[in-house]
């Protein structure tokens, strides 16, 4: 990787912790409604997945997607204006923080019913093996949506056409507060993806180092006609399932041990031990993903709401 | 004009727009090799190959779930789920996702996608397997619920549901597969979400659709006998629903009776009454009747079954009642 590239990870990374930070703070202020589902903590893990694809590689996932939806090259101030509920949010104010997406950036969304998205994960790959593009579909969610019908019919699937998703579970070792081994039959989550004969692995996720050469290593499989591949990343969020979780399922100590492993720390330090970046240069970096972020605020709340015919205006594409 | 079934005029459908459209291809069980449980895809997966004849697990959700990715990379799949009984195992991928997805992105995401789906009682297949659930699908905006109730419409809005790209799903009724009816020759597409006149009338409207059509025509031929004329509207499409030509007859006849195959509770006939109740107040003169399936289980038993079914006698009757 050049440098610009080793940088701009730690800006992602940086700027999706930001994002949230300032997003937790306009939900107590009532400015952001419904459900708020933060990344904090796993920012790793997309970061070293979607850096490492190709334009033409589709990304699907869950509802907790703003960091998703950062890394895939959706502007702060488009998810900002989502999570205000403005017009000029990414979906236009109509999804809100669980369904933000992009197409032009080939980003499915942000889907809110854990699991419903791992079927058209595999259509999406379906239609790109169908019409013979080189692409693969990268495909998150939950170490929860491993329990669901959704998630054993499409992975099924993906094996029996043999089709182009690389399926990565972020296991953040809790399903909202049900913990892994109290909810899930194996607690290595891969174990699953071996009963549907599909390579896979299980890695750690706080370095977005280790992160990524495995993803691209994965996505070369793909991509090369090998079908399905499963990547199980361990990572741990740091706040609640979404705001107002009263964490009765976790300790405080435990939350304290992750942050020690905090993925931003962890680059940091790795960018200054090998010297691929000074101090000086990060710090720099920081404060302009500051700065993008206050832009960003300003931008969702000046932005206007909704015009009311806004209301009736997408229900179909053929109005009959 | 040439007279065929049903089921004829269905596989014409896709077939010709399989032809005609290479992005056009149908997923679900035993649509190849098998050639479809009703022996509608007969012969397609030899002509078509298994690349745009899908054979798929039993795994409803997936079927569904998959066609809609594929649909949104720029396909149009057909997916075909064996009865509409089974739709309820692929209900999160019909209502929460493919209702939704153009809406709550913004109107980014096109899904021109094709659900086809048999159902019906009369086949002594007990309560789980006989069901008409059309009102449950009808009831979310952003989906598209047609059900045509005569070959040459099946054959002719089936290709119109295959290039829209709206999502569609197509309801179909098994025990109409061998229904035989004129179908126009040559190309042609069939308008959705047109209700239409099917027989002309001066006394009563009976407004109905799908397998009732054909009921409600044994019906009026009954009726015709005794002098009454009734005038029989084919809804075709319950999503979105077209009053215009059920106001316009009720003006004439000011009596109405409403029949569907589905239970009366919350049901089309619910629905439609209260439309014209809203729209033609001023014109009722009788209190409308609704035909409906009893409100049971379907059970097994023949006879017990064909008693909780609509029959042309119980059309009759409510015609003679509102009169």
């Amino acid at each position: 990787m050049k440098k610009e590239e080793y940088l701009n990870l730690y800006r992602q990374m940086v700027l999706i912790r930001r994002v949230e930070e300032r997003a937790a703070e306009l939900y107590q202020q009532g400015k952001i409604g419904g459900f708020l589902h933060l990344y904090i903590g796993q920012e790793a893990v997309s970061t070293g997945v979607i850096s490492a694809r190709k334009p033409n590689d589709r990304v699907i996932t869950a509802y907790r997607d703003h960091g998703v939806a950062i890394n895939v090259g959706i502007p702060a101030k488009k998810v900002m204006a989502e999570l205000l509920g403005k017009e000029s949010g990414v979906s236009k104010g109509k999804g809100g923080s669980m369904h933000m997406a992009d197409v032009e950036k080939n980003f499915w969304g942000g889907h809110a019913v854990v699991g419903s998205h791992l079927p058209l994960a595999a259509g999406l790959a379906l239609g790109d093996q169908y019409q013979g593009h080189n692409a693969v579909t990268i495909c998150m969610f939950g170490d929860g949506a491993t329990n669901i019908g959704f998630f054993h019919e499409a992975v099924n699937l993906s094996k029996v056409w043999n089709l182009p998703v690389l399926w990565v579970c972020e296991n953040n070792q809790y399903g909202m507060g049900t913990a892994v081994k109290r909810a899930s039959a194996v607690e290595e989550i891969r174990q699953k993806a071996e009963g549907y004969n599909i390579p896979n692995q299980r890695i750690e996720g706080m370095d977005v180092m280790e992160v990524r050469p495995v993803a691209e290593k994965a996505l070369k499989k793909v991509r090369d006609g090998g079908g399905p591949y499963f990547l199980e990343i361990v990572t741990y969020r740091y706040r609640g399932h979404s705001m107002g979780d009263p964490e009765r399922y976790r300790d405080k100590t435990e939350v304290k041990k992750w942050e020690e492993e905090d993925p931003i720390g962890i680059y940091h330090n790795y960018l200054l031990k090998q010297e691929i970046a000074l101090k000086d240069e990060l710090d720099n970096l920081e404060m302009q993903v500051e700065a993008e972020v206050e832009e960003a605020v300003e931008y969702a709340e000046s932005s206007p709401e909704p015009a009311p015919e806004a209301l009736y205006e997408n229900v179909y594409i053929e109005n009959l | 004009m040439a007279r065929i079934t049903m089921r004829e005029a269905i596989s014409q459908a896709l077939w010709e727009e399989m032809e005609r459209d290479e992005r056009v291809f149908i997923m679900g069980e035993e649509v190849g090799v098998w050639g479809g449980t009703y022996a509608v895809t007969k012969g397609f997966y030899d002509h078509f190959g298994e690349k745009r004849v899908r054979d798929t697990p039993i795994s409803e959700a997936v079927i569904v779930g998959s066609a809609i990715g594929a649909a949104l990379t720029g396909l149009r799949p057909v997916a075909e789920l064996m009865t509409i009984n089974f739709a309820f195992v692929a209900m999160d991928h019909i209502v929460n996702e493919a209702a939704k997805l153009h809406y709550m992105f913004g109107g980014q995401f096109r899904l021109p996608l094709v659900i086809r789906a048999p159902g019906g009682g009369g086949r002594q297949l007990a309560a789980t397997h006989s069901q008409t659930p059309d009102v449950i699908f009808a009831h979310f905006p952003g989906l598209k619920v047609v059900s045509p109730g005569t070959p040459a419409d099946a054959k002719g809005m089936l290709k119109s549901a295959i290039r829209s790209d709206d999502p569609i799903l197509f309801i179909e009724n098994a025990t109409l597969y061998q229904l035989r009816g004129e179908v126009p020759d040559g190309e042609y597409t069939t308008p959705l979400g047109k209700s239409r006149v099917h027989r002309p009338g001066r006394d009563v409207t009976i407004v109905t659709y799908s397998k009732m059509v054909d009921l409600s025509t044994k019906a009026a031929e009954q009726l015709s006998k005794d002098g009454i004329e009734a005038e029989i509207i084919d809804l075709r499409s319950l999503r979105p629903l077209d009053m215009e030509p059920v106001i316009e007859s009720f003006k004439k006849t000011n009596r109405a009776v409403l029949v569907e195959e589905g239970w009366l509770s919350y049901g089309v006939g619910a629905e439609v009454a209260a439309r014209i109740y809203e729209q033609a107040l001023d014109y009722v003169d009788a209190p409308i009747k609704r035909v409906a399936q009893k409100e049971v289980p379907l059970p097994y038993n023949r006879n017990l079954e064909q008693m909780a079914l609509p029959q042309v006698e119980d059309i009759v009757k409510a015609v003679k009642e509102v009169l």
